[in-house]
């Protein structure tokens, strides 16, 4: 059998800690807790976790700072956390963070976070080529988008953005990344490109494009493309 | 072109400096300011820009913060020295020449290094490695440097034994690390300024705020005078245009006569037509100690216009104008002289030919521009005459002609013993006597008294007026010529020692004033020390008052508790208004006891000061005018500087409570968003664990979802009244917000249809995506809340001329008539429409939001009366065209 997935649960507030504990255990990942920037880089030394969410508001340090040590030690950080501005968001994602959730949070939101987290993780040492959600395929590998089985032709761009969001399935990307490595740099800020493309990318693949069900729109982040089956 | 030509100087300057590494060097006011930090926050910033950087020493004196910046550095390990038996450690120079890297850090650039270094100084340790073509960045503290350490010394009480040359710094970078003198001290309180040992003792006084402030100041003043340098070097050494080619400097000569106003000007037209820096020169004679009334005002009236033109501005005492300005000229190493030439030809008291064409002749090297003026009045010409007496006092005939005598009895008693042919030479004495004590004329008259003596008593035939010998003759015309001569050298050496010492006198109160403002930080502070100096200087009563809104109000006077008349007061007012002087001795009315001058800085009236005196006499003498304008004018840059300051504390202040007000909303968001977060979370849990309990668990968790959403109205809305917003404007599809709101609502929205109708081509719209999310998801919900139950709800976008309308309808009872506007307000419900529970809080902060990004908002009925629609509008500069592809 498989060892069950460690995750970390980095939170000053006993209470969130004990949910969180509760909500993956019955989810079956093995959970460690965390309550200082102290206890996370010692419980990084010693239960060698694979997903870490991670409180930005700890008492002895700036959670921000957490990130890029985390990630050097090979965990995914998912960044749980009260502040709710966006350059906060941004900040985290941009340090290496895979994705956030905001509190209050639900849990099931929090479980399907990191399963996108964990599938990335998986996905980049198996390297599955073909990313799909609902009726809609996107085959990386020979660089094609089916939607129920019939080929759907995409700008170039469209298609880089959507090749970008689905090899981060499920995961937040942010308007800079995706600007970044789509359009290249130089064009980090320019978000109205982004828009063009992905307003493209629904009118062709969504039933309906004013309620997307494929790409989902996060206000001043970035985008995530949703996969698989979705919780309420 | 000539002036474009690159100054060799410079240019040689730079080329030195190729190959060699850069210094930058943090100064700061005093210890604890954040050099070491700053040093390292910039290193670091370096180092990820793949410079290749070392620490070759840092003390982080075990503050926190700059420990954790140490990190991340590779770290030269310092070399241990031996000296007599101590093991001291310093940086190890030739581990860093060998490890050569791009950038070294090295703190405490004035450090002694210890005994059995290779240097004795750390200084010379990183020229060595500028030499060797390693940036080096370096900290130091603005009482190190040689040139301010006796100043800094003068006024803190602590003398630094580590000094730097000037010329160090001279070629450097420079950054003030610059902290607010009250946020040291703060900090010094909190044990976070490091303070060695041998400070500590004066610890309670250098860190005093004026210290601070002072110091604060010169450490300002250096780096501006630096920036100034090295961008003027710059400039020249590669020609900018407009840059003259040689470093010019302008020297005019300015005098007490009305003209000399003109000449001013014509220098600053020149001065800046060569952008060469400029200094006015009144040369003291002995014949300005007989100026009168205007002649002085006009003198200080001159040089007044011409520091606030820009020129430095000198008073030189010397015999002559002639040779002053040759001195003069050449210790400030003019290249261009200025003088004025009246048409009467007095201008400079030409009495033997003119002192131009002696100028030109006398000062190789020296442009000399002769400026014409306008002829003045002879008013004053016959005037010196009465006013000293030429004649001398009565006393000194009597003292001079008594002594005569005496010598002539002398001399008769020493006659008696045989005729010695020198004897005439005792009557130098009277002479001499005469001449040097009480000037020439009445050394004239002592010499011929004792040359008629000598010829009577001594020169045969004695008894007689008549003289045989020729060669007595002789004698007579030297003891008359040695009168002349020696009255005339010693006339005019006494002269211009009682000039020196009037002038030493005043240039020493002026620098013991100006260093007195230097380390003063509160205007109330310089109102007394202004008052009481000037009041001790000048022998007079003196009041500072300062404008206070619409009145004036004393602020000190000298001696405390004078007060002003209405008169007074009227005139001091007029002096605020008109920015000159009024009162009693000026122009303007003239009937109040008080003399006002205007005191302020680069223009701006700051403060009026008043004289007067207890006796009847005029409040200031006119040859005290020039100092006591010097004065005020002192007065008014420390005053400017003050404002400033406290302009710059209240500013922090602001951003202070800006802060605190930040802080104090993510905490409370923080704290009330915790717990929400664990019941709904538990909630949750105990559906998965019991589902039977689903229904009764609903309803809890829908009050505790209300809950949520009221908090963050709430917090929304304080951020609003707040004005706290902070916004990052971006292109957004209408599309895109509305779909990630209704998922948000999810909740919400369960048991209501909705219609979204958006057109293809809509273009952008440039708004704050996280507040424009806000404004959607509070105007779907309250859509939710009004409509009747079950009732479905529509989303439309419409362009409309110019604009773009965004609106969410509902199916209800709609708006009351008359309330559309007051719908908006904050916690205002539709009368009579209290079915659901709400705050009201929800489109309040739809209009705050969508307010602070410009954009309209509206309520109205729909026309089927169906129900009502709520909207906002974009305007064309809120509107982004689609690109065109």
């Amino acid at each position: 059998m498989r060892n069950p997935v460690t995750v970390l649960v980095v939170d000053d507030e006993p209470a969130i800690r004990r949910l969180l504990h509760a909500s993956l255990t019955r989810a079956d990942y093995r959970v460690v807790e965390a309550g200082s920037a102290r206890d996370t880089l010692s419980a990084i030394q010693i239960d060698k976790p694979e997903v870490v969410l991670l409180d930005l508001g700890l008492p002895d340090r700036d959670g921000l700072e957490l990130i890029p040590i985390i990630k050097a030690a090979g965990a995914a950080v998912i960044v749980v956390s009260a502040r709710d501005a966006t350059e906060q968001k941004v900040a985290a994602l941009d340090l290496g963070a895979d994705d956030y959730v905001s509190k209050p949070f639900d849990s099931e939101e929090v479980l399907a976070r990191i399963r996108a987290a964990m599938r990335h993780r998986l996905s980049s040492e198996t390297d599955s080529p073909i990313v799909s959600c609902g009726d809609i395929e996107i085959d990386l590998v020979a660089r094609l988008v089916r939607k129920g089985g019939v080929e759907v032709h995409l700008t170039p761009k469209e298609y880089g953005l959507l090749a970008e969001l689905a090899k981060s399935a499920g995961r937040v990307v942010t308007h800079t990344h995706l600007l970044k490595s789509v359009w290249g740099p130089g064009h980090e800020t320019d978000v109205e490109y982004l828009r063009v493309a992905a307003r493209g990318i629904r009118r062709k693949l969504e039933d309906d494009p004013s309620q997307p069900a494929l790409l989902r729109n996060e206000p001043g982040v970035g985008y995530r493309m949703q996969i698989g089956s979705q919780s309420s | 072109m000539n002036d474009q030509r690159p100054d060799p100087d410079a240019l040689l300057r730079a080329a030195a400096r190729e190959g060699k590494g850069r210094l930058k060097v943090f100064l700061g006011a005093a210890p604890g300011v954040g050099k070491t930090f700053e040093m390292l926050t910039d290193g670091a910033a370096r180092r990820d820009a793949g410079i290749d950087v070392v620490i070759g020493v840092v003390e982080t004196h075990g503050r926190r913060e700059t420990e954790a910046k140490v990190h991340g550095f590779e770290i030269i390990p310092r070399k241990l020295i031996q000296y007599q038996g101590h093991a001291l450690e310093e940086m190890d120079i030739d581990a860093i020449l060998a490890r050569k890297p791009g950038l070294v850090l090295v703190d405490e650039l004035a450090h002694t290094n210890a005994a059995g270094s290779r240097h004795d100084k750390r200084y010379q340790d990183v020229e060595e490695l500028l030499e060797a073509g390693i940036d080096v960045y370096s900290t130091l503290n603005i009482q190190h440097l040689e040139s301010l350490n006796d100043l800094v010394a003068s006024f803190t009480q602590v003398r630094v034994r580590e000094t730097l040359p000037d010329r160090v710094i001279e070629n450097a970078d420079l950054e003030v690390v610059d902290i607010l003198p009250d946020e040291l001290i703060e900090r010094l309180r909190e044990g976070k300024v490091y303070v060695p040992d041998e400070a500590s003792r004066a610890l309670g006084h250098f860190f005093s705020k004026s210290n601070l402030s002072a110091l604060r100041e010169l450490a300002l003043r250096r780096a501006a005078q630096a920036v100034d340098a090295q961008m003027l070097d710059y400039m020249r050494a590669n020609a900018v245009d407009g840059i003259w080619a040689v470093g010019d400097r302008l020297v005019v000569a300015i005098s007490e006569q009305p003209g000399a106003i003109e000449l001013v000007r014509a220098a600053k037209r020149l001065a800046d037509a060569l952008r060469a820096p400029w200094t006015t020169v009144h040369i003291e004679t002995p014949r300005s100690s007989v100026f009168d009334n205007a002649e002085n005002t006009q003198l200080a009236e001159t040089m007044h216009l011409a520091a606030q033109l820009g020129a430095n501005v000198a008073t030189v005492p010397a015999e002559s104008v002639l040779n002053g300005l040759k001195r003069f000229a050449a210790d400030a190493r003019a290249t261009q002289l200025i003088v004025g030439k009246s048409m009467r030809s007095r201008w400079f008291e030409l009495r033997h030919g003119s002192i131009v064409d002696r100028l030109v002749r006398e000062t190789p090297g020296l442009a000399v521009h002769v400026v014409p003026l306008e002829a003045q009045s002879s008013r004053a010409s016959s005037r010196r005459e009465a006013q000293t007496n030429p004649w001398g006092s009565v006393g000194g005939y009597v003292v001079s002609l008594g002594l005569t005598a005496l010598i002539t009895v002398l001399g008769m008693a020493i006659f008696a013993r045989g005729n010695i042919a020198n004897i005439g030479l005792l009557f130098l004495i009277p002479v001499m006597v005469a001449a040097t004590r009480f000037g020439l004329r009445t050394g004239i008259v002592t010499g011929l008294a004792s040359s008629l003596a000598y010829n009577f008593f001594f020169i045969p035939p004695t008894h007689t007026f008549t003289i045989e010998d020729p060669q007595n003759i002789i004698t007579v015309l030297v003891l008359l010529g040695v009168a002349i001569v020696g009255s005339q050298l010693t006339a005019r050496v006494r002269e211009q020692a009682l000039l020196a010492q009037a002038s030493s006198a005043q240039n020493s109160s002026l620098a013991g004033f100006a260093r007195q403002l230097t380390g003063i930080s509160s205007t109330d502070e310089l109102a007394n020390v202004l008052c009481v100096e000037i009041g001790r200087l000048l022998e007079g009563n003196t009041i500072l008052l300062i404008p206070d809104q619409d009145s004036l109000s004393v602020r000190a006077s000298s001696p405390p508790g004078n007060t002003l008349e209405m008169l007074d007061d009227a005139a001091a007012r007029w002096t605020l208004d008109n920015n000159k002087p009024a009162g009693r001795g000026s122009d303007t009315l003239t009937a109040s006891e008080w003399l006002f001058y205007p005191v302020g800085s680069a223009g701006k009236v700051l403060a009026v000061f008043g004289l007067a005196r207890s006796d009847a006499r005029p409040p200031i003498r006119s040859d005290q005018m020039p100092l006591l304008l010097s004065l005020l004018d002192q007065a008014g840059l420390a005053l400017g500087r003050i404002a400033l300051e406290g302009e710059m504390s209240s500013l922090a202040h602001v951003q202070e409570r800006d802060r605190l007000r930040h802080a104090l909303l993510s905490s409370v968001s923080h704290d009330l968003r915790t717990p929400l977060t664990t019941i709904l979370g538990s909630l949750k849990e105990i559906r998965a664990a019991s589902p039977e309990q689903e229904h009764q668990l609903l309803a809890t968790r829908s009050e505790a979802e209300r809950l949520h959403r009221f908090v963050a109205n709430l917090l929304d809305m304080v951020r609003i009244e707040a004005g706290a917003l902070h916004q990052s404007i971006e292109p957004v599809d209408l599309a895109d917000a509305v779909a990630s709101a209704v998922q948000d609502l999810n909740a919400v929205l369960r048991d209501r249809p909705l219609t979204i109708d958006l057109p293809e081509d809509l273009p952008f719209v440039l708004v704050d995506p996280q507040l424009f999310h806000h404004c959607l998801i509070n105007l779907i919900e309250n859509a939710a809340k009004y409509g009747a139950p079950g009732a479905s709800i529509r989303i439309v976008a419409r362009r409309i001329g110019n604009d773009l309308t965004l609106s969410v309808e509902d199916e209800g009872p709609g708006i009351p008539e008359g309330q559309e506007r007051r719908i908006f307000e904050t916690f205002t419900r539709v009368e009579g429409s209290d079915r659901k529970g709400g705050t009201g809080l929800g489109l309040a902060i739809v209009k705050g939001f969508a307010e602070a990004m410009g954009l309209d908002v509206g309520a109205a009925n729909r026309p089927d009366a169906k129900g009502a629609t709520f909207s906002i509008r974009f305007g064309p500069a809120h509107i982004r065209e689609l690109p065109e592809e």
